[in-house]
């Protein structure tokens, strides 16, 4: 049973039952393996990915409810002018420690700013604590999408 | 990738005609020797006390490319705490390599050639500073003299900078990449004649403004975890184990799990007799064409256990049997005065007991690992912190000798203690001897990894203290009762072992002229495991929480108290005080010095504003631990609701782990303990019913989320030479977060929190 999909941009066919969950036929079935397992229900935001813009836990969505939409994964978010400036930021700040959860972090994050460009505390508190990091990098990350709203804010 | 391979040619090279080639003209070198020469009788600590000790051999560490770039080889294992930065800077900067052109490449388990990889206990860079700095020094050596060579002059008369030779009266300069092949080809110096820089000319030691090497990879997504490995026809396993610790299958019933589509074979994998050391549960593995499919074929299967000897492990149970234990005399494992003589003159004694539940790692990613096992070969890639104790299970399991096992080690999402142990490596193995050596990746979902970790210990702190009529302390007891991680290797000792009294128990530097620790008998009955700061925890949690008790018991301030009970700055000899561990270093230049603990605690303290008058239900607490060799103190503010929700607006956290080689890193590391540290506190449980673990994923195991984060967290670092001996870094945040937050809860509310986690306790 095959089924299409739009993965960054590009069209990709995949013989899998179509219940199968989005983050595994990213990572076993096209080999794309920066999206991250976590939890399985949707609980840590690892898996985060955007599906027509909308940060989406991959972990829990079938493909067969992104069939038709465009899927936008880790590998891509650099393509994006505010994905490139969260990226930016994040090594800026040195977020990151083992790193692991930072794909679904980053994509969340990302999410955010488009939607929401000058984001609160509170805001961003709302939008990032779904996202678990085991080694803490809260404050950074916090710092971080600040960091990128600024200068995106200065761009325009 | 080619660069690489060229450069480890030239390596490889270098080794085979070592002794073959005569030194240049000119050139006074001596063959260096792996390792001084210790008597064998002599204790050996640090470094010299790990299996394999250490290597500072330049090529086995470094590799330097006909195009000049570098490849510093990095034999611990990267978890987040930095290491795969912080030792090849090392390297890099004793060997003046431009760090824009140094690539860094990760060891395989291989102990003989690189030295102890076991990461973990907080060493990483306290061991393998010096023997890095040497490595990077007698590379630099060579390339100075490579170029001495060539040009025909005395090697006093060049210098190495920046990655070239530079000949300073005539300013000829010549490359790395043009001195490397000539350069690998003299002797290694001695130890001994190797210059290295002083501190003043550190470009990268000590600054913090080298960025992590990794980066790049992980904010796009190319980290390669133990997740991520993938093979040409490799299959998909995900295992039902026994859901007690014991437990094996009588029967089970595949005929379900094969219907499902991409299910190819299910497989049963043997269990281990108790104790299961690193050894798999076993259980039914599901093997399939992706992971996916694994767990539904998982989801299918009909499988009957034998629960075996746990399964009336009950937490509730258990801890009312380790209350019991603790109010009865027990094992002495520290005595000093006369504690019953002392207890007549005391005007009033203060009693509390403690409770930390069992916890579990659970790093973001959960146990990962693929094996191909085929032509009387073994190779796994597996996010392992211990690689050569992974290498050595998998040779015995599977009947091989070591050099035919390769262990390669991916990035770690998160380790805390959890990966130190290969269960889930050697699993893979079995999978692909008996896929007749088709690779297996084995996945551990999160509820595998919840219900079938290696738990943090679960305990009871007994503490009295007699207090003379100006609320001084004359008599101290305490005694501690907690399930070991000893009973994981052997028959159950039933008392901690000295590796877990030595964290925070015996070691307790204060000034009480009596003074009683003792160890209740207790069995353990789950897999017991070290986890992030292991014994510190609840020990550090119960002692600091103590000392705040017993101030407020006597009208004190509890900063001055903590001070006061302290004492003098002095050094004590570990071994005096019935540590014999002390975390694997020499009492002698490893002293418990009290000076540095009050140095922590003032700095904490004065960087808060301790003492400033807070808002209603506000408050400050402090706390401070000696771990890991390291000395840290944390004064934390917490504000609480009239519901009882509690926040967090600032910590300060003052730390002194002797010299910092990555004091960026040092930070990071910091305030991911305390964000881990409010976790513990706050939320964190594993509870067991029917021998069963009751939680199963992040809905109710909890852990810290960024809306129960401190807003703020200020890391204040003492500053030391880097003649004085380095501290942990990795672990010793943890400890003082559970205490001083308490405590300024109490300070805030006047409710004193003596059981973790804190929960729905303050809303009640």
């Amino acid at each position: 049973m095959s089924t299409t999909l739009n993965v960054n941009g590009k069209t990709v066919t995949v013989d899998v039952p179509d219940d199968t969950r989005l983050l595994w036929t990213l990572r076993d079935v096209l080999g794309m393996t920066g999206t991250k397992f976590g939890c399985g229900m949707a609980l840590c935001g690892a898996c985060t990915v955007h599906i027509d813009g909308a940060p989406t836990r991959a972990c829990i969505t079938p493909i067969s409810l992104a069939v038709g939409k465009q899927i936008t994964t880790i590998e891509a978010i650099g393509d994006d002018s505010v994905g490139r400036r969260v990226q930016a930021a994040w090594l800026d700040l040195g977020v990151p420690q083992c790193g692991y959860c930072q794909s679904g972090q980053i994509m969340a994050a990302t999410a955010l700013l488009k939607q929401n460009p000058r984001p609160s505390d509170a805001d961003i508190e709302g939008a990032m604590s779904g996202n678990i990091c085991r080694c803490g990098t809260y404050l950074r990350i916090r710092a971080a999408i600040k960091q990128a709203a600024s200068v995106e804010g200065s761009a325009r | 990738m080619s660069e690489v391979r060229a450069s480890m040619d030239i390596v490889n090279l270098s080794r085979r005609s070592f002794l073959g080639v005569t030194p240049a003209v000119g050139l006074i070198l001596v063959v260096g020797f792996p390792r001084l020469a210790v008597a064998a009788d002599e204790p050996k600590y640090g470094a010299d006390g790990m299996p394999h000790g250490w290597v500072d051999d330049p090529l086995v560490f470094v590799a330097i490319a006909p195009d000049g770039s570098v490849t510093i080889t990095c034999h611990r294992q990267e978890m987040g705490q930095g290491v795969r930065t912080s030792l090849p800077m090392v390297v890099a900067d004793e060997l003046e390599a431009d760090w824009n052109r140094v690539h860094v490449k990760q060891a395989q388990g291989d102990e003989a050639r690189f030295g102890n990889q076991d990461t973990d206990g907080s060493r990483s860079v306290r061991h393998y500073f010096e023997p890095m700095r040497r490595c990077g020094a007698a590379a630099r050596t060579m390339l100075e003299q490579a170029a001495a060579a060539q040009w025909g002059v005395p090697l006093a008369e060049v210098a190495a900078s920046q990655h070239e030779v530079v000949h300073r009266s005539t300013n000829r300069k010549l490359g790395y990449g043009a001195l490397a092949i000539a350069a690998s080809r003299l002797p290694v110096p001695v130890r001994d004649s190797l210059r290295l820089k002083t501190p003043a000319q550190f470009r990268y030691i000590g600054k913090g403004d080298v960025k992590i090497i990794d980066g790049p990879d992980l904010v796009a997504g190319r980290g390669m975890y133990g997740i991520d490995t993938r093979l040409d026809g490799m299959l998909y396993a995900v295992v039902a184990r026994p859901a007690v610790y014991g437990g094996r299958v009588v029967s089970h019933d595949a005929s379900d799990a094969l219907k499902v589509p991409g299910v190819v074979r299910v497989v049963e994998i043997t269990g281990t007799p108790l104790p299961s050391e690193f050894q798999p549960l076993g259980g039914i593995a599901v093997i399939a064409t992706n992971t996916w499919a694994a767990i539904q074929g998982r989801n299918a299967l009909k499988i009957q256990w034998d629960d075996g000897p746990n399964a009336s492990y009950d937490s509730t149970a258990y801890k009312a049997a380790l209350e019991a234990g603790v109010r009865s005399p027990a094992k002495v494992v520290r005595e000093e005065g006369d504690v019953a003589a002392a207890t007549k003159g005391a005007a009033r004694r203060i009693q509390a007991e403690y409770y930390v539940p069992h916890m579990t790692q659970a790093p973001m990613e959960p146990p990962m690992a693929t094996a191909r096992v085929a032509d009387g070969r073994c190779e796994v890639w597996a996010c392992v912190q211990a690689p050569q104790v992974t290498r050595d299970r998998l040779a015995k399991r599977l009947g091989l000798s070591a050099d035919r096992v390769t262990v390669n080690v991916t990035l770690l999402g998160g380790g805390f203690g959890r990966k130190s142990k290969p269960d889930f490596v050697l699993e893979a193995a079995l999978l692909s001897q008996a896929m007749n050596g088709r690779p297996v990746k084995v996945a551990w979902t999160r509820e595998d990894d919840i219900q079938h970790s290696y738990y943090h210990t679960v305990s009871v702190e007994h503490l009295e203290a007699w207090l003379d009529a100006s609320g001084r302390p004359i008599a101290w007891l305490h005694r501690s009762a907690a399930p070991s991680i000893s009973s994981i290797f052997g028959p159950d000792p039933r008392h901690e072992s000295p590796m877990e009294l030595g964290m925070g128990l015996v070691d307790v530097p204060f000034a009480i002229p009596n003074l009683r620790l003792e160890n209740p008998e207790v069995s353990a009955h789950t897999r017991i495991g070290w986890y992030r700061s292991v014994s510190n925890i609840p020990h550090a949690f119960a002692i600091q929480s103590f000392v705040a008790e017993l101030a407020a018991a006597a009208g004190r301030d509890p900063k001055d108290y903590l001070l006061e009970l302290l004492g003098p700055a002095r050094r004590i000899d570990p071994h005096k005080v019935g540590d014999s561990w002390n975390y694997g270093e020499s009492p002698a230049l490893y002293p418990i010095d009290t000076g540095r603990l009050r140095r922590v605690i003032e700095t904490a303290a004065q960087k808060a504003g301790w003492g400033k008058s807070m808002a209603a239900r506000t408050g400050l607490g402090i706390a401070a631990h000696y771990s890991f060799a390291s000395y840290v103190a944390a004064v934390v503010e917490v504000a609480v609701s009239d519901k009882g929700e509690i926040s967090i607006p600032q910590v300060d956290i003052a730390f002194d782990c002797g010299p910092q080689v990555n004091p960026e890193r040092i930070r990071a590391q910091l305030e991911g303990a305390c964000v881990m540290g409010v976790g513990n506190t706050l939320l964190s449980e594993i509870t067991f019913k029917a021998g069963r673990v009751e939680q199963s994923n992040f809905g109710d195991y909890q852990v810290a989320r960024m809306n129960v984060a401190p807003r703020d967290i200020r890391v204040h670092l003492i500053a030391a030479d880097f003649g004085s001996p380095l501290g942990g870094v990795g672990e010793p945040g943890v400890p003082p977060i559970a205490p001083a937050l308490c405590n300024a809860i109490f300070a805030a509310t006047g409710k004193r929190i003596r059981r973790l986690p804190i929960g729905d306790q303050l809303s009640s």
